[in-house]
């Protein structure tokens, strides 16, 4: 038992003899790499989120689809839970191992399999890294639009467990307005094709079920995304404001003005100045917060937009507008953006990266809720927000040495994560629950709410045998640890098991 | 757990009407009456057959038995900030309601939703997931769909998704609503995504053969060019056809792109005529059923006999045609997309092309689970469920 995982909590799982299913899982794919040392096994205890740690059982590479309907088989046949991984970047523990568990790693699968550049499409092994898919489509004028900030590093097939998003969501869309069809190995080794390359598909939308389903309830074997005509031309304006809730409020002038830019981001000051330290952007370090303006598209059109934004910010009370010069310019403005988060890990020991979204009309309130509580919690928090969107990244500023500071960043997170929802807003965007954010999801939903998203689940994993412990909470889980009410001890739906 | 309030603004309503004298053309919050005939209903075993507008009754298979469950008094815009380019009604609105307050604010619904008549509604629009001519390009009403609430099978009123841009807390229930046509589920409330009205655009009719025709479309589409819709009318034997296109963006790119593909302009009417099937294709009086055929954009065009108009930049076909139904699902198959039949075929089959035996048993589950009673819509989608 870890800490990550509660039997008693989060349903019992079958303890199984790893040599033995290792010997089963090798009687029927006997070329299928199989890790079982500690050392080798170490590499895998954690994905992005790196405070959470678990050492997997077994780790499993496949190279082929029939060494993972063969595996997925004798898992289902033993009740061995499998956790599939794609590159591990995802930063809520969504790749978390089980130590009772098989971890599924898919980073074999990294071919792009089909281009086509009249079709616009790109069928690829869901291992291909987000920015491979891109850097193929170049040559034709052409790529894939969402652009999670790793995209360098993340693979499409964890894209489409997470439902990444990036910085041009509010123009280009999530994983879901990307993709024209997964193909899935069931956790009882069946192939389902869901979507297809036209552009829709016979019952319900399975294919938007799946997308961010983080896991649990398929394996994905293979992607079909969109590709977009790249746009002929990008300008970035930078505006700086004395006063947070101003640049708050011109986002929602540029948006009301009719306009939709390909990327709208703010950071606060302690991000302005820790990006400014690190990459040298040319960031105004005395503002209390800038705005990055991209707007893109056709030369004529960006160019009349440019000059509108420019009015908007003038009259919002920008204190400087800036329009980068040219391209070199504009990748310097973005540079100090992106690397906002490793920015930041240079001003302290450790951080850790929030992910709630809110209507944007309740930034100020939430940045003032966010500032009460780092006073409460003795903990400084940088501001990273994809204003266009709504999706905040508060990055919570700790060092995991000094006792006791770990817990207390986890505590004012969750409150944070709360806070987002009281106003209307989401736990999160774009990171996922994962294990992480496992206690938030009772207060973003109820008990029928939860019980409804544990009846999809077992039309497709009956056993509870993908990726459990993630995404949904149990209800005895909630109970004790979340926000759920329970009146004198009494859960909701007393006829279910408590898993 | 009770859910927060909402601390929502007030919105501006220009054109507010003023008191009706029918009742059920005012707004209303329905919601515990309709939870209470879901209830009475499990408690009774009857299915209930769910009806907005009823503009968009012909589309699946008719449901013979069960009462009928009514969302039209279960109407008004809950909320709308143009800022934060999110719009929630009820179920019941007018779709025609709704358009017109977005028009209002210079916004609309992007996925240009066919109404079928004017009685149609918001929940009918989500519940049959049926997107127009702009799809292809800005994406169907499942794109725009951001949170629902409805109504289990037991008659509780649950909240998925939100009023916010990216949520992925949770499976995503709101999109798999889109196009169930209520086999899942009671839809009472939906949020969307909605958009600004472009600052310019231009509808133009080009003479060209349909190879043309489709090299050309290949052409543009690898291009950042603004365009929005690309219809091809096929014309008799050995002649040119015509292919309709729009555009829409900034005046710039617009003027531009008109230059650069020349052609005549037209009317946008054309476009809503599409949308609305007020083109000849659609009325005029024939025998042969109509058929929607979506297929990939690579696909050659299946070998059925009958008329034709092309839609969606090639990936919509709609066509009438005397084969049998068997012979144009598979051949609709065979190219890699499906058809469905518009025209009610008065029969057990079921209009949409059949699911693959593992597709199938999915189905079957996942309905089993989210209403095992059978309650809503038994059959509509499929025969067995």
């Amino acid at each position: 038992m870890t800490r990550f995982y509660d039997e008693r909590l989060d349903g019992e799982i079958a303890t199984v003899d790893r040599t033995a299913l290792k010997a089963a899982i090798v009687a029927v794919a006997p070329d299928l790499t199989l890790l079982d040392r500690e050392e080798d096994l170490r590499p895998f205890e954690c994905d992005g989120l790196s405070a959470y740690r678990v050492l997997p059982m077994l780790v499993a590479m496949p190279s082929t689809l029939r060494e993972i309907e063969s595996l997925m088989r004798v898992c289902f046949e033993h009740d061995v839970p499998v956790v599939t991984r794609g590159a591990g970047t995802g930063l809520s523990g969504g790749a978390l191992p089980l130590e009772k568990g098989v971890l599924l790693v898919m980073s074999r699968f990294n071919r792009i399999l089909e281009l086509d550049a009249d079709a616009r499409i790109a069928r690829v092994e869901p291992g291909v890294r987000n920015l491979a898919i891109s850097e193929a489509a170049a040559p034709y004028g052409l790529y894939y639009a969402p652009d999670p900030s790793s995209q360098i590093a993340c693979s499409i097939g964890g894209n489409v467990a997470e439902n990444a998003g990036g910085v041009h969501c509010l123009k280009y869309g999530l994983t879901v307005h990307n993709v024209l069809a997964v193909d899935i190995v069931t956790i009882e080794g069946e192939r389902l094709h869901l979507g297809s390359e036209a552009l829709d598909s016979p019952g319900f939308d399975l294919l938007a079920l799946f997308m961010g389903s983080e896991g649990m309830l398929g394996v994905i074997t293979e992607v079909t995304v969109r590709l977009l005509p790249k746009p002929e031309v990008a300008k970035v304006v930078m505006a700086s404001f004395d006063d947070v809730e101003r640049a708050g409020k011109a986002v929602g002038d540029i948006i009301a003005a009719g306009c939709i830019p390909g990327g709208l981001e703010m950071m606060d000051n302690l991000a302005i100045r820790a990006a400014e330290d690190f990459v040298h952007a040319g960031y105004p370090v005395d503002a209390a917060a800038i705005l990055l303006c991209e707007l893109d598209g056709i030369e004529a059109d960006v160019h009349a937009d440019c000059e509108r934004v420019r009015g908007l910010l003038e009259a919002a009370g920008a204190t400087d507008i800036r329009l980068a010069q040219d391209d070199a310019e504009r990748q310097r403005f973005w540079a100090g953006r992106k690397a906002a988060f490793p920015a930041v890990g240079r001003v302290s020991p450790d951080y850790y990266c929030m992910d709630g979204t809110i209507p944007r009309r309740e930034l100020p309130g939430v940045l003032k809720g966010i500032e009460t509580l780092s006073a409460e919690y003795g903990l400084r928090v940088a501001n990273v927000f994809h204003a266009g969107d709504g999706n905040l990244h508060p990055l919570i500023l700790f060092d995991a040495n000094a006792p006791g500071e770990l817990e207390r960043t986890e505590a004012m997170g969750g409150r944070i994560l709360e806070l987002c929802v009281e106003v209307g807003g989401s736990i999160t965007g774009e990171h996922g629950v994962g294990r992480e954010k496992l206690n938030q999801m009772c207060s973003q939903f109820n008990a029928d709410e939860i019980t409804l998203f544990h009846a999809v689940k077992s039309a497709f994993d009956e056993r509870r045998l993908l990726n459990p412990g993630k995404n949904i909470p149990t209800l005895a889980r909630c109970a004790e640890f979340g926000a759920m009410h329970v009146h004198h001890g009494e859960l909701p739906h007393p006829e279910l098991p408590r898993f | 757990m009770p859910h927060l309030q909402d601390r929502r603004p007030e919105f501006a309503r220009p054109n507010e009407p003023g008191p009706t004298p029918n009742a059920i053309e005012q707004d209303a919050d329905d919601s515990e009456a309709l939870c209470e005939q879901v209830r009475r209903a499990r408690v009774e075993q009857t299915s209930l057959r769910i009806a907005g507008g009823n503009t968009k009754a012909f589309y699946g298979r008719s449901i013979c038995a069960g009462a009928e469950l009514s969302t039209r008094r279960h109407r008004g815009v809950v909320h709308y900030d143009p800022v934060e380019l999110v719009a929630t009604a009820r179920a019941g609105t007018a779709l025609g309601d709704l358009e017109r307050l977005l028009a209002d604010n210079g916004q609309r619904l992007a996925f240009e939703p066919p109404h079928f008549g004017e009685s149609a509604t918001v929940g009918g629009m989500v519940a049959t997931g049926l997107s127009g001519p702009r799809r292809p390009w800005v994406g169907a009403v499942r794109d725009f769909v951001l949170g629902v609430r409805l109504i289990t099978q037991e008659g509780k009123h649950l909240r998925f998704g939100g009023e916010v841009m990216k949520n992925v807390a949770g499976y995503d229930l709101s999109r798999l609503m889109v196009g169930a046509q209520g086999t899942l589920g009671v839809l009472t409330e939906i949020s969307f995504k909605v958009l600004p009205k472009p600052a310019a655009s231009a509808c133009l009719r080009l003479e060209l053969f349909a190879e043309v025709a489709r090299q050309r479309l290949c052409e543009w589409g690898r291009l950042p060019l603004p365009i929005t819709g690309a219809a091809f009318e096929p014309a008799s034997h050995g002649n040119r056809g015509i292919l309709h296109l729009r555009l829409e963006g900034g005046e710039g790119s617009v003027n531009a792109t008109r230059q650069r593909i020349g052609g005549e302009e037209e009317s946008h009417r054309y476009w809503e005529d599409l949308r609305e099937h007020r083109l000849p294709l659609f009325l005029e009086p024939d025998p042969r059923p109509l058929w929607r055929l979506s297929l990939p954009s690579r696909a050659s065009r299946p070998a059925i006999e009958g008329d034709w108009l092309i839609d969606w930049g090639g990936t919509q076909v709609w066509l009438r045609s005397g084969e049998r139904d068997i012979a144009i699902f598979e051949a609709a198959q065979a190219a890699g997309g499906h058809a469905t039949r518009f025209t009610p075929c008065g029969s057990e089959s079921s209009p949409f092309t059949p699911l693959p035996p593992v597709m199938s048993r999915y189905h079957r589950q996942l309905k089993s689970r989210l209403d095992p009673e059978g309650l809503f819509n038994p059959g509509r989608l499929y025969a067995d469920w």
